[in-house]
């Protein structure tokens, strides 16, 4: 087995990165490790929990089953990203005033999720909210200020 | 398509990799390995990534996403079933990462089968089955054999076997159509195997014929979580009634075997019979005969029957039933 390194361009938050990656190292991975892009964590590495929830080209996946070499040239959104010029996204503004995270470690990809799914424009009740957030775990416990946050977000219409 | 066929080759050590949701997943815990993956995404042909329409019915390219599929205007109109059993399993990442194609390909959850030093006759045959006298709450309790009681864990195959789809695949020898039915397989003696995909074949695309049900359905999820676990059992059910007499039905379990379970003698019981809740009871009886509970799971015979008929009634009233946090 002759592993070599594959050269990619990822265009993160705008910036267009250049990376030479072994084939089997995750987004996530080379996220964190290669980009220094550290807000998007590492929950569990299997797909279970969704704390690695980034945006690519427009839709909210989980990173960590991503191979970073299958999104060569992709557009990716990271909780990095979310604020712009300095200024809070609203469900930023609306996680803080909801208490919407406790130990803060789903929260990137809470937000990161939220996004593609007002983005998805699927969820309409509170309900269909939950069922649409169901692959963010979080272990504190904060979910019922998330879902408070994102339905103040989702019934103000300024969901981006 | 046929390059990616011939990289692939006959080498079990070449795979394809499409959403990766489940590979990726197998890699990381040393169940499978490759030392190359072929992306397939990359594939030319509309057929392949889109869904259009086919002879009546739907033809649904193998690449296209799970979620895509499921949201798709036509698929929602003419097989709410499918739209709606896409929907109840994974999560919305992996629905807008997982393939169709992929789904059907799906291994199983089994603990065992998980951990690489568990004996495991899927994953060495010969070496043992470690749910068998282990933790089995979540296996087989019908189509078993004393070498693998794994379960097949998709929620869109059981809609998929209950439209009576129909698998399109490419491969070295040439390209072929497998129906539904035929291409998940039973333990038996081959655990090994899950399926009637050769070595090298891909799956193009997946056909539904013109009848979707789409005026009564339901798909009844049973599972410890309200949502992102795997059923315990599920069923998928399509009824063509006309007034309160059932002319068609179609009755799938899953969470229950190695496939989609469907019991053809239960729905040819049903033909002509009233819908309710005696006649949808007997044919339970007939879906669930064979049933056999292990140590841990025995509880999934019953909870079988009375989901069919809960399901069943549930699929009289799809405008109520089918609706998020409805009351199952």
């Amino acid at each position: 087995m002759n592993p070599k390194l594959h050269t990619i361009s990822l265009t993160i938050n705008q910036q267009t990165y250049h990376l030479k990656v072994l084939p089997w190292v995750s987004l996530l991975d080379a996220l964190r490790e290669y980009l220094h892009l550290s807000g998007s964590k590492k929950g569990c590495d299997h797909g279970q929990c969704g704390a690695c929830t980034i945006l690519c080209d427009g839709k909210r996946i989980l990173s960590c089953l991503s191979l970073a070499v299958m999104k060569d040239g992709s557009e990716i959104t990271t909780i990095e990203g979310i604020a712009q010029e300095g200024q809070l996204h609203p469900l930023q503004k609306a996680f803080i005033e909801h208490d919407a995270f406790q130990c803060g470690y789903c929260t990137p990809g809470q937000i990161c999720s939220a996004i593609g799914m007002l983005q998805e424009a699927k969820a309409h009740t509170r309900e269909e909210v939950k069922e649409l957030m169901s692959g963010n775990l979080c272990r504190c416990g904060a979910n019922v200020g998330i879902i408070d946050a994102i339905m103040e977000v989702k019934e103000g219409g300024k969901g981006e | 398509m046929p390059e990616a066929i011939e990289l692939v080759g006959e080498n079990n050590d070449k795979k394809f990799v499409a959403g990766g949701t489940n590979l990726i997943d197998l890699l990381k815990y040393f169940i499978t390995s490759a030392d190359t993956l072929v992306d397939i995404n990359k594939i030319e042909g509309a057929a392949y990534h889109e869904i259009h329409e086919h002879h009546g019915g739907l033809r649904l390219g193998a690449f296209a996403r799970n979620a895509d599929t499921a949201y798709h205007p036509l698929v929602e109109k003419q097989y709410p079933l499918l739209s709606k059993a896409i929907l109840a399993g994974a999560s919305a990442q992996i629905r807008n990462m997982a393939t169709n194609g992929g789904n059907l390909l799906q291994r199983t959850r089994c603990y065992y089968f998980y951990d690489a030093n568990a004996p495991c006759n899927k994953r060495e045959p010969g070496s043992g089955c470690s749910a068998i006298p282990g933790y089995n709450r979540i296996m087989a309790i019908l189509g078993t054999s004393e070498q693998c009681i794994a379960v097949f864990p998709s929620d869109m195959c059981i809609a998929l076997a209950a439209l009576e789809a129909v698998v399109n695949i490419a491969g070295p020898v040439g390209e072929r159509q497998v129906s539904f039915a035929d291409f998940h397989r039973l333990p038996g003696n081959t655990p090994h195997l899950d399926n009637n995909l050769q070595q090298g074949e891909l799956i193009t695309s997946i056909d539904l014929p013109e009848k979707g049900f789409a005026e009564n359905y339901s798909y009844l999820k049973l599972r410890d979580r309200h949502s992102y676990a795997f059923a315990l059992v599920s069923v998928a059910t399509g009824l063509e009634l006309e007034g309160e007499v059932m002319r068609e039905a179609r009755i799938v379990l899953g969470g229950v075997a190695h496939k989609p379970w469907r019991v053809r003698d239960a729905e040819v019981f049903l033909m002509d019979k009233k819908a309710n809740e005696k006649n949808f009871a007997a044919a339970a009886e007939i879906v669930l005969e064979g049933a056999q509970g292990y140590r841990f799971n025995g509880f999934k015979i019953e909870l079988a029957k009375r989901a069919i008929v809960r399901n069943c009634m549930m699929a009289l009233h799809p405008e109520q039933s089918q609706l998020p946090g409805a009351r199952p």
